[in-house]
C-alpha cells in the first residue's frame, strides 16, 4: 500500500461552533469532526474508514483554552494535551489530569492531540483497526476472542461480542474528577457526566461514546469538588513513549483524621469504558490508606474479572496499581 | 485549495488537494525533502517539523491546517555558509549512523533548545521521546544535544 495517501474528501474549516454544529448537523453520518487528527488520519491512511466530508475544528478559537469558572474550570475540547499538561491551574487543582495528559503518546502527538480527541478516539483493537469486518465494524465476528485470537491487550470486563478496550489515558482521570462533557448539536447544549459519556458494546457496539452524528463535544467542565485532593495516576505500557496503556489507574482521595473519607477511582484499558472501581471505593472508605487497606482494595478491584486467552497478566497488574493508588497517593 | 505558509522564514504556497498532509506538501509541492516519511502514523517522528513553535508530526497534520502558519523544517537549520550548532555536534559526536531519523531528531532537539538551552539528560530524553532511532541507541544523540546547548549558550553570552 502506498503511504501518506488518503482518499479524497471535502474539507470544511468553520470558524465558529455555530457553523461547525450546523455543518455536522447537515452532513449527518457523512460528516467527520477533525480535532488533532492523530486518530483520524490513521484511519484514513489505512483506508479502514472513510468519510466524504471532514469538518476541521482547528480554526475555532472558542474551543481552545482553559478558563476558570465560578465553581471550577472549563477546558475547551480543542485544548492540546501539552497545554493541559503544563497548565499551572490544572497542575495545582487537578494534578491527575495534568499527569495523565503528559503520559499520552509522544511530545509531537501531545502538541497537536486535543483533550476532546483523546476521549473520542476509537479503540486500538488491531483486528478492528486493520479493517476486518468484526462486530464493531458492522460484521458478525470477533477476531480477537477466538482460540487463536491475539487478545493480550483486550478486556477483563464487559465483553459483549466485542472485547476491545478504551485506549485513553485522560478518560479515567476525567471520570475520577467527575467531569462534565459539554455536547452541542442543532438542538442546543447538554452536559453528560464523564462516567456516562463512554459507552460499551452492550449499548452500541459501533460507538465508544454517546456522541451521535451531528453532536460536537465542545468543552469539559470540572468542578472544584476534588480540587487539591490526594491524586494518583499511573500508566503501564509496553513502551514508555507513544504506546497505549495495558492498564492505567486514576484516583482522587480525601483523607481526614487519618482515614479515607471520600474517594473515586477508575481504571482504563480493562473494559470498553473507563472502569469506575466503586467496589474499591466502598471497601476503603473509613479506613486508613495503609498497606492492609491497599491489599484489600487490590483484591476487591479484580473480583469478577474474566480474562481472555492472553490477558491474564492484567489481573495482577490492575491489583498492584490499585494497591499503589491507595498506599502511595 | 491554496495553502500559504511561511517556511523557514520565506512565504511559500501551493495548490493542494484537501487530503494532502503537511509532509506531502513540503516534500512534493515545495521540494523540501528533508522531513522524511517513515511510519506514516506518528510513531517514528522522522517527519517532525516545527509549526508555530511546537514540534508536530507533519504526516498527521493536514496542509490546510498549517495555512497561514509558520513552519520550520530541517532545511531551515543550516545556511549555505555554516551548520547549526546541533548539526555540528551531531557530526562531532557521531550521533547518526544511517541518518534517516536525523531530520526529525534535529528538529525535536532544536525545539527543545529554543525553549530550554541547558537541558538535563532526562529533559533531552523526554523531548526526543517521539523520535525513533534504530541504529545508535541514543546515547551519542543525547550527548550531542547537551553539547550543542552549551555551545549555543556560550555564543549567546558572547554576542
Amino acid at each position: 500500500m502506498s503511504k501518506d495517501m488518503m482518499r479524497a474528501f471535502e474539507l470544511y474549516q468553520p470558524e465558529s461552533v455555530e457553523n461547525a454544529v450546523g455543518l455536522l448537523g447537515r452532513l449527518g453520518s457523512d460528516g467527520w469532526a477533525l480535532a488533532g487528527g492523530n486518530d483520524t488520519l490513521d484511519w484514513f491512511k489505512d483506508r479502514a474508514k472513510y468519510t466524504s466530508s471532514v469538518v476541521d475544528l482547528s480554526g475555532i478559537e472558542s474551543l481552545k483554552g482553559i478558563r476558570e469558572t465560578a465553581d471550577g474550570i472549563e477546558i475547551g475540547a480543542l485544548t492540546t494535551l501539552t497545554e493541559i499538561e503544563s497548565s499551572p491551574l490544572i497542575q495545582e487543582r487537578f494534578g491527575i489530569l495534568a499527569q495523565a495528559s503528559g503520559r499520552v503518546a509522544s511530545p509531537q502527538i501531545r502538541n497537536t492531540g486535543t483533550i476532546g480527541g483523546n476521549v473520542c478516539q476509537d479503540t486500538r483493537c488491531w483486528y478492528y483497526r486493520y479493517g476486518l469486518d468484526c462486530y464493531r465494524a458492522g460484521g458478525t465476528t470477533c477476531y480477537a476472542d477466538t482460540p487463536e485470537g491475539q487478545n493480550r491487550e483486550h478486556c477483563l470486563w464487559g465483553a459483549d461480542r466485542c472485547v476491545a478496550v478504551t485506549p485513553s489515558d485522560t478518560a479515567p482521570a476525567l471520570v475520577v474528577l467527575d467531569a462534565r462533557m459539554v455536547i452541542q448539536n442543532g438542538e442546543g447544549e447538554r452536559e453528560v457526566p464523564a462516567e456516562e459519556f463512554f459507552i460499551g458494546p452492550e449499548i452500541d457496539i459501533e460507538r465508544m461514546t454517546v456522541l451521535e452524528a451531528g453532536d460536537l463535544l465542545t468543552a469539559i467542565r470540572i468542578s472544584n469538588e476534588w480540587s487539591g485532593s490526594r491524586f494518583y495516576f499511573e500508566k503501564v505500557a509496553d513502551r514508555n513513549t507513544w504506546d497505549f496503556p495495558l492498564v492505567n489507574i486514576a484516583s482522587a482521595m480525601v483523607v481526614e483524621g487519618g482515614v479515607i473519607s471520600r474517594i473515586r477511582m477508575a481504571a482504563g484499558a480493562v473494559q470498553c469504558v473507563p472502569r469506575r472501581l466503586t467496589v474499591v471505593e466502598e471497601v476503603v472508605t473509613g479506613s486508613a490508606p495503609d498497606e492492609e487497606t491497599a491489599a484489600l482494595a487490590g483484591q476487591a478491584a479484580v473480583r469478577g474479572a474474566i480474562p481472555l486467552n492472553y490477558n491474564h497478566f492484567k489481573i495482577p497488574l490492575l491489583e498492584n496499581l490499585v494497591k499503589r493508588a491507595i498506599r502511595d497517593s | 485549495m491554496l495553502v500559504e505558509l511561511k517556511v523557514n522564514g520565506e512565504p511559500r504556497s501551493a495548490d493542494v488537494p484537501p487530503e494532502t498532509t503537511l509532509l506531502k506538501m513540503l516534500r512534493e509541492y515545495l521540494n523540501l525533502t528533508g522531513a522524511k516519511l517513515g511510519c506514516d502514523v506518528g510513531d517514528c517522528g522522522t517527519c517532525t517539523v516545527i509549526v508555530d513553535g511546537v514540534s508536530v508530526n507533519s504526516c498527521l497534520m493536514l496542509a490546510a491546517r498549517a495555512n497561514g502558519h509558520e513552519v520550520t523544517t530541517i532545511e531551515g537549520l543550516a545556511n549555505s555558509n555554516e551548520l547549526h550548532p546541533l548539526q555540528e555536534k551531531f557530526e562531532e559526536h557521531g550521533a547518526l549512523q544511517c541518518g534517516f531519523c536525523g531530520p526529525g531528531m534535529l528538529i525535536s532537539a532544536k525545539n527543545l533548545l529554543d525553549k530550554n538551552p541547558d537541558p538535563t539528560v532526562f529533559e533531552v530524553r523526554d523531548a526526543l521521546a517521539g523520535n525513533l532511532c534504530r541504529c545508535t541507541g541514543y546515547t551519542k544523540i543525547i550527548e550531542a544535544v547537551i553539547d550543542a546547548g552549551r555551545v549555543m549558550n556560550a555564543e549567546q553570552a558572547n554576542s
